[in-house]
């Protein structure tokens, strides 16, 4: 194997392995604000992994330019997303969960 | 590198295999997240599942006209997201 592909393959296990942690936090975890917590950063960086490992298959080419303008983009919009959701469940009064003994939980 | 060994080739289709697992089981918060934020949340990752398996079979295959598709999938995503946020909530800003 060249350097190159022994990239891609760690790059695509380090994405899968990110990926599993967003959907095992995200069925696991108890309230909204850490479900979202979960989604924009363990998800973020599964696909941006994932998408670094695509466009190093490409070679020195256009697609990889459009891979990793893919990526940027991801890597900008995915926690924005997550973040402008779970404000807008804020402003809703949402209550978020907590351990505290004397909270009304 | 135009000709992906077929190792490299199985490992890109395996890991597009193993992103529409995790967007299947995700589909249990999308079904039974109690507020309707966390399905969206939900929804969102199985968004972005999605275009990362675009792109991943894109290099597989050697179709580099897969990653348009991708492109035009995440910028639907993120509108989808920013629209139900601000459209549940009567709010001047967006973000």
């Amino acid at each position: 194997m060249t350097p190159v592909e022994i990239a891609i393959v760690a790059l695509a296990a380090g994405g899968v392995f990110f990926g599993v942690v967003a959907a095992v936090g995200v069925l696991r975890l108890p309230d909204l604000y850490t479900r979202s917590h979960a989604a924009s950063k363990s998800d973020t960086l599964g696909a941006v992994l994932t998408l670094g490992a695509a466009a190093l298959t490409f070679g020195a080419d256009v697609p990889t330019a459009k891979t990793v303008l893919l990526l940027l983009f991801m890597f900008l919009t995915n926690p924005t997303a997550a973040h402008a959701i779970t404000r807008a469940a804020y402003d809703q009064e949402i209550e978020p969960w907590t351990t505290d003994e004397e909270g009304d939980a | 590198m135009s000709e992906l060994t077929p190792l490299v080739s199985d490992v890109l289709i395996g890991a597009a295999g193993a992103f529409a697992v995790l967007a299947v089981v995700v589909l249990y918060r999308v079904a039974s997240g109690p507020t309707m934020q966390d399905r969206v949340i939900a929804v969102n990752i199985i968004g972005s599942n999605t275009v990362v398996i675009i792109a991943l079979l894109a290099a597989a295959f050697g179709e580099p006209g897969f990653l348009d598709v991708a492109l035009i999938y995440a910028l639907l995503n993120f509108l989808m997201s920013i629209a139900i946020s601000k459209f549940t909530v009567e709010r001047g800003g967006i973000i």
